[in-house]
């Protein structure tokens, strides 16, 4: 093969002349180690290459080979329980090989190509099949289902399907189309930087149940949405991240850890295998994928990671399945951008960022969404894309919470000042919401409950008094409130304390079902509603706080989801109890 | 033989642009001889064809275009390493300065080390007893954790990294530690400090020093953390013991880099730092850690001081959203008189609910731990409302809070220097200062404990 030489070196960027035949976004190999690296600029004969590997010791002279290849990953079973680096290495494989630091110029393939893999067969010789359409299953693990579908671009006769165990390069079917026979593998490759295709696009409907309280009830995402979680470090984004990759009715979680700590990598890797997905009762990791690329690895890589992390959601998506996919931190991708950006010397934007940021985060938020798959049979399937923002100084006016804010339809906004008072998740009540409250108001009514919507409006109203009233008390005192205005701000105390914050550490706590949530808000408001009531009757305040059901009503965040029913006896005690006073004071 | 060239084109700063070099690769370390024969090292930041632009770790003064020797070495900046290199002290780029004899190296290996394979790392979980209860009780250090301390001017960073160098250790552990320690930047007074400490406490013996002086040339500061890192983990994962590494003044290291930065006129991130200042400092911070099957560890306690005691400013900016918590001290309590200053509420470790509880140190320490924090959180608003609307206006409540904030400050967070608590008594302080509120506001701790830990005390 024809190859071209190093001109230039600059940190991940390198500069090659008389590469043959170069095409923007080309997979190419830089130097006698063949480091990974992607064709991100062309001028005359010289190609600018974003290497995905530490480039210390090339240099002029040195040798690059274009594989004449867009940068591609492997779609097939064997994803699931996998974790990868930014450009899908599996790092487990590379670890057994080469030991326990990540070495340079390992090429690794993302799927095994030893396993074998029960393939059963879903159409039979002679039937007609287009791109998408179902060809077989393999039970990938226990608790997914792997559907072979037909690859794009292939139509026609079924001219041959087989039965048995396969490796994913082995042909398990042949298509007889206009254009001659295609066998057909269980391996399909995809260039991670174009968004697989669909039939239709539909808007996101359903909600994606995350089992955290302020989440789910006040700003729910949909089935197919897409959410930032923006903070300043230490507000508690990657816990917010990991509690939905752990609770969330998705039924596949793809986890792309994008320049942020190893740690919490290993944390997923450990603890997941631990875990009981509380829809299916079997381990979480066997419905993950994990991306890994941490700070500390290659930044081009970085660059590459979220994309290889959407379009293996793609993948599961168009079988059918719904997605959630979580980039823990999109601000990391970034600064990669922006790194690489730099080394281009290209015009800069506000702060560095290049010109491009906006347009390239709205692109990758598009991939999420809620669509009708390839296929006769018309199954859904829906990605939910959740980025964190890591806003330096914490401060949300920056370039990237700014683009991502254009793009995204809920905004959990992370706050430093509630995260010091270890109230948790620090989700501010006040600023935060959801575009898709309707849609999921709609499916409550349908699902859950008709009174939900109303129930969350009311204590959203008192959440929202309890800060105008803070002012006051701020500047003149408790004293100034009336007896309806510190009813308020006790509701809006027991909201705080006994519905928002959730503990993500406590077993307990951390997953909270629709209908807990529910009944859990339903009783802080009975509370509510019944002392409104007795204050119009003319009863003082003080009487109608500190009662003993208050504590009761702190610790129902802990009643098990299969005792729902105690719920009904803790309203009949805040009746009780709210009345007895009452008596107490007539006798 | 090493390829040599007279070519220089330019001196910038610290930068020396070549001309006419061949085979020169990225990151390769070069000798520079100076017109007085003296020789300092650099290393190649950036190749085109046959120019090549290098920084110099020396500071550049005395260096010409016409006579000046630049040698291309083939390798990258290496540190040798023995078992010999425990007790010795190093200048910022590995090179002895105690007069001692040259170290005969086991191997060399290069300063930027690798990134560990996320799959290789095991979780750190071993609680390690500082003596020092607002760490301890609060945000507890974790064996391979990194965990900063943010500091400022005049603030006794020093003296508190030193007592946790002095005190720390695992509980019901005898295993073998070392400590590293690497200064940059800092003064000589604040140098000797430590090394007086290591002396007296005969740590020393089990102590690498790389030292990098105000006065030292400061592009060198920029090896110095790789090179203590190196050796860190050459101790830890080739000679498994637990490593505990210092590394003081990060700031100094930032402004070092941004130095470069702007002598290569590269378009800056926010207040001139270069915008791959993240990026730079993960491949020091993450260095840190536990290897699935490794018996040693490396636990990291950078220091740094908050320019202007801005939280905000890049430097602890990133640096926060690298480590696995921070240290944060605060001027208000050094002014008062509190020893240790630690402001315990923006601190964090992130590592806590993993190195504690039942079995690591008690049952009741992480639900105590949240009631401390949300105890003192509202204590200290309650006193800011008294600042504004004088102490007559606080609920009889509120007051208590205010109390209890002020015997917190007093009795949980204040310590002695010398003074090695152990996590029973700064739990047991913990307690007995939560008697001062009213029993009802206590939402946070189990009614078991609170009759088991604090009802039953003497
Ligand atoms: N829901 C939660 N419950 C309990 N603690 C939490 C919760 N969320 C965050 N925390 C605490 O905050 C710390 C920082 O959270 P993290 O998600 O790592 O922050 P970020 O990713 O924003 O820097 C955690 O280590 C944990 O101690
Ligand atoms: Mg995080
Ligand atoms: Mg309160």
């Amino acid at each position: 093969m024809e190859a071209g030489v190093v001109v230039k070196v600059s940190g991940p960027l390198v500069v090659a002349r008389d590469l043959p035949d170069p095409k923007m976004y080309d997979l190419v190999k830089v130097g006698k180690d063949r480091l990974m690296g992607e064709i991100i600029e062309l001028r005359g004969n010289l190609a600018s290459i974003q290497v995905y590997e530490e480039t210390a010791g090339l240099g002029p002279g040195d040798e690059v080979i274009s594989t004449g290849e867009p940068l591609s990953v492997e779609l097939g079973p064997g994803l699931l329980t996998s974790i990868y680096d930014g450009v899908q290495r599996p790092l487990d494989v590379i670890r057994a090989k080469y030991g326990n630091y990540v070495t340079r110029g390992v090429e690794e393939p993302g799927l095994s190509r030893e396993r074998r893999w029960a393939f059963t067969p879903a159409v039979k010789v002679g039937d007609q099949v287009g791109p998408g359409d179902i060809l077989g299953t393999v039970p990938e693990t226990k608790v997914i289902t792997h559907r072979v579908m037909v690859p794009v671009g292939v139509e026609g006769k079924v001219s041959e399907i087989k039965e048995g165990e396969f490796t994913v390069e082995d042909v398990v079917a042949v298509v007889e189309t206009p254009k001659g026979e295609v066998p057909v593998t269980m391996m399909q490759r995809w260039p991670v930087r174009r968004p697989r295709l669909y039939a239709e696009k539909m808007t996101p409907q359903e909600p994606l149940v995350t089992g955290q309280r302020i989440v789910d009830t006040f700003f729910p995402i949909s089935k197919g949405g897409t959410a930032c979680v923006p903070g300043p470090f230490g507000s508690g984004k990657t816990v917010l991240q990991h509690a939905i990759a752990k609770w969330a009715n998705a039924q596949i979680v793809v986890f792309v850890g994008c320049g942020e700590r190893g740690n919490e990598m290993t944390d997923v890797l450990l603890e997941f295998p631990e875990l009981t997905d509380p829809y299916s009762g079997e381990p979480l990791m066997l419905r993950t994928v994990l991306i890994a690329n941490t700070s500390n690895m290659p930044v081009a890589a970085r660059e590459a990671s979220v994309y290889t992390g959407i379009t293996i959601a793609e993948y599961y998506r168009d079988m059918g399945y719904h997605v959630a996919l979580q980039a823990d931190s999109t601000s990391r991708w970034a600064e990669a951008l922006r790194e690489i950006s730099g080394r281009l010397e290209e015009m800069p934007g506000e702060e560095g960022y290049p010109a491009y940021l906006g347009t390239r985060l709205a692109a990758f938020y598009e991939r999420a969404g809620r669509v009708v798959c390839l296929g006769k049979d018309r199954r859904e399937g829906s990605v939910s894309a959740i980025g964190s923002v890591s806003p330096p100084g914490g401060d949300l006016s920056e370039p990237v919470t700014q683009a991502t804010l254009r793009v995204v339809k809920v905004f959990w906004g992370l706050e430093d000042r509630l995260a010091f008072a270890r109230h948790f998740p620090a989700i501010n009540w006040l600023n935060s919401y959801s575009l898709y409250l309707d849609k999921v108001e709609d499916y409550w009514r349908r699902e859950v409950e008709p009174a939900y919507a109303e129930l969350r409006e009311e204590a959203m109203g008192i959440l929202q008094r309890e800060a105008e009233l803070q002012e006051v008390v701020r500047l003149i005192g408790i004293e100034a409130l009336s007896d309806q205005e510190r009813l308020i701000m006790e509701t809006a105390k027991s909201l705080r304390e006994d519905f928002l914050q959730q503990n993500a550490f406590d077993d307990a706590d951390a997953f909270t079902s629709l209908r807990k949530q529910y009944r859990l808000l339903r009783l802080i408001m009975t509370y509510h509603r019944l002392a409104a009531r007795e204050l119009e009757k003319g009863r003082p305040v003080e009487e109608l706080i500190d009662l003993p059901v208050q504590e009761e009503i702190a610790r129902a965040k802990f009643i098990p989801e299969e005792e729902l029913e105690r719920f009904d006896r803790l309203e009949e005690k805040v009746a009780e109890q709210l009345a007895g006073r009452a008596s107490e004071v007539r006798a | 033989m090493l390829k040599e060239y007279l070519t220089v084109k330019e001196i910038v700063g610290p930068l020396i642009l070549l001309e006419g070099v061949e085979g020169a690769k990225y990151n390769e370390l070069v000798e520079v001889e100076f017109p007085d024969g003296s020789v300092g090292l650099g290393n190649v930041l950036e190749v085109e064809e046959d120019l090549v632009l290098l920084q110099s770790f020396e500071a550049t003064s005395g260096l010409n275009i016409a006579r000046t020797k630049v040698r291309f070495t083939g390798r990258g900046l290496e540190l040798p390493v023995s078992r010999d290199i425990l007790g010795r002290v190093f200048d910022g780029l590995g090179r002895p300065i105690d007069n001692g004899p040259r170290i005969i190296p086991d191997k060399r290996l290069d300063i930027n080390g690798n990134p560990i394979n996320p799959y290789a790392r095991d979780f750190p979980t071993d609680f390690i007893q500082t003596g020092i209860s607002a760490i301890d009780g609060l945000n507890p250090l974790v064996r391979g954790q990194k965990l900063p301390i943010f500091s400022g001017a005049g603030l006794p960073h020093s003296r508190l990294a030193a007592q946790i160098a002095r005190q720390a250790g695992v509980l019901g552990a005898e295993e073998e530690f070392a400590v590293v320690f690497a200064a940059m930047g800092i003064t000589f007074e604040e140098a000797e400090f430590f090394i007086q400490e290591f002396r007296s406490t005969a740590a020393i013996e089990r102590a690498v020093l790389f030292i990098n002086l105000a006065d030292d040339p400061a592009i060198e500061r920029i090896a110095t953390p790789r090179m203590a890192l190196t050796a860190a983990e050459y101790l830890a994962f080739d000679l498994d013991m637990h490593v505990l590494v210092i590394l003081i003044d990060m700031t100094y290291y930032c402004e070092a880099l941004r130095e470069i930065s702007a002598a290569r006129k590269e378009v800056p991130g926010r207040r001139g730092y270069p915008g791959y200042l993240y990026t730079d400092l993960a491949t020091i911070y993450e260095r840190a850690g536990r290897i699935k099957e490794a018996r040693g560890s490396i636990t990291q306690i950078p220091v740094l001081s908050m320019p202007d005691d801005d939280k905000t400013h890049p430097i602890p900016d990133l640096t926060g959203y690298i480590t696995e918590g921070q240290i944060i001290l605060s001027r208000d309590l050094h002014r008062r008189g509190v020893y240790p200053p630690i402001d315990v509420l923006p601190s964090l470790s992130r590592l806590k609910e993993k190195g504690i509880g039942p079995g690591k140190t008690r049952e009741d320490h992480s639900p105590l731990s949240n009631q401390l924090f949300s105890a003192y959180a509202r204590g200290k608003e309650a006193k800011e409302l008294a600042v504004i609307l004088g102490e007559a206006a606080l609920s009889e409540e509120d007051r208590l809070f205010v109390q209890f904030s002020e015997a917190f400050e007093d009795r949980f967070i204040r310590q002695g220097e010398y003074e090695d608590r152990s996590i029973e008594e700064t739990l047991a302080i913990g307690w007995d200062l939560l008697r001062i509120l009213p029993r009802a506001e206590l939402k946070r701790v189990k009614e078991e404990h609170i009759r088991k830990y604090m009802d039953n005390m003497g």
